[in-house]
């Protein structure tokens, strides 16, 4: 089963890959205001349904992709 | 008085470490990432590297590999642990201290001596008093120390916060460079106190962490 999971920042948490990344879309000309820079991971897990998978990705991304305190997670299965 | 050194792929700094050990006066043993059997060693640290590539996030691979069940089972029994640099990333994300560690607000590899103020006596600093100063080499990219304030506030009363930089390197949260863990026998920070051991390459000022780490484990090394 594919499941994607997305990692981010924790609101408010200090980003200065996603800072710098926006400095440079200004410098460019770009009209970006807030630059966030995240991970994502693609996994095909082993099981019965999307329930079953989704179990499993959220206990990975909870347990070894994020670190809770400075990172939120979001878990996406295909349909 | 035996020391375990661990060693993971991508570590750097073990050499080092083990050389400051055998200079100390106690007996280096290497361990191995992959063995979660310490050996019966007396103290443990975990050195200085990019763990695993540093995948993922500093420390987050070491901290999931075997040795870690070893090195849990020893701070669990009270014995100490000291972790340097990638070793205070990987006690971080195995949770045996607080915190975490981020890129440095500045995103640049920063790589120079810098002051320490020591913040509280402790076994961890024989011989030093509170407000004293250290002189300690630091070279890294991700040493940002964060933890959420009330996080920060609990560890300050309770008295886990050892040394805080003079002047900020890298963001770190109230300029904090060394943290414990809650019972205190496990100490990790960013600078490097196996590179301050010998006057012919600049301070000595690392030795005393190393003491710390010696007298903590039960036999003081010879001076």
């Amino acid at each position: 089963m594919k499941v994607t999971v997305l990692v981010r920042p924790r609101d408010g948490i200090l980003d200065p890959q996603g800072e710098a990344v926006r400095r440079s879309l200004a410098g460019l000309g770009y009209p970006a205001a807030d630059v966030r820079a995240g991970k994502v991971f693609d996994l095909d897990v082993d099981a019965d349904d999307a329930e079953g998978a989704r179990r499993i990705a959220d206990e990975i991304a909870g347990k070894v992709l994020s670190n809770p305190l400075i990172e939120q997670y979001q878990v996406e299965v295909a349909g | 008085m035996r020391v375990g050194v661990v060693s993971y792929p991508g570590a750097c700094d073990d050499r080092d470490a083990m050389h400051a050990v055998a200079l100390m006066g106690a007996e280096p043993v290497r361990l191995w990432h992959a063995d979660p059997d310490l050996g019966g060693v007396d103290a443990v640290i975990i050195p200085g590297g990019f763990s695993y590539g540093d995948y993922l996030r500093p420390g987050a691979l070491a901290a999931l590999s075997p040795v870690m069940q070893g090195v849990r089972a020893h701070a669990a029994a009270g014995r100490p642990v000291l972790g340097i640099c990638n070793g205070f990333q990987v006690l971080t994300e195995a949770g045996l201290v607080p915190g975490v560690l981020r890129p440095n607000a500045s995103l640049k590899f920063r790589c120079h001596d810098v002051a320490l103020t020591i913040e509280r006596e402790s076994p961890w600093l024989p011989g030093c008093s509170e407000g004293d100063e250290l002189t300690i080499p630091m070279k890294h990219h991700d040493g940002c120390w964060f933890a959420d304030a009330a996080q920060v506030a609990e560890l300050e009363a309770r008295g886990q916060v050892l040394l805080r930089y003079r002047e900020n390197p890298n963001g770190s949260v109230g300029s904090v460079a060394c943290v414990t863990s809650a019972e205190g026998n496990v100490a990790a920070l960013m600078p490097h106190p196996e590179h301050a051991v010998e006057r012919l390459v600049g301070s000595t000022d690392g030795r005393v962490l190393l003491q710390g780490l010696l007298d903590l484990a039960g036999v003081a090394a010879p001076a």
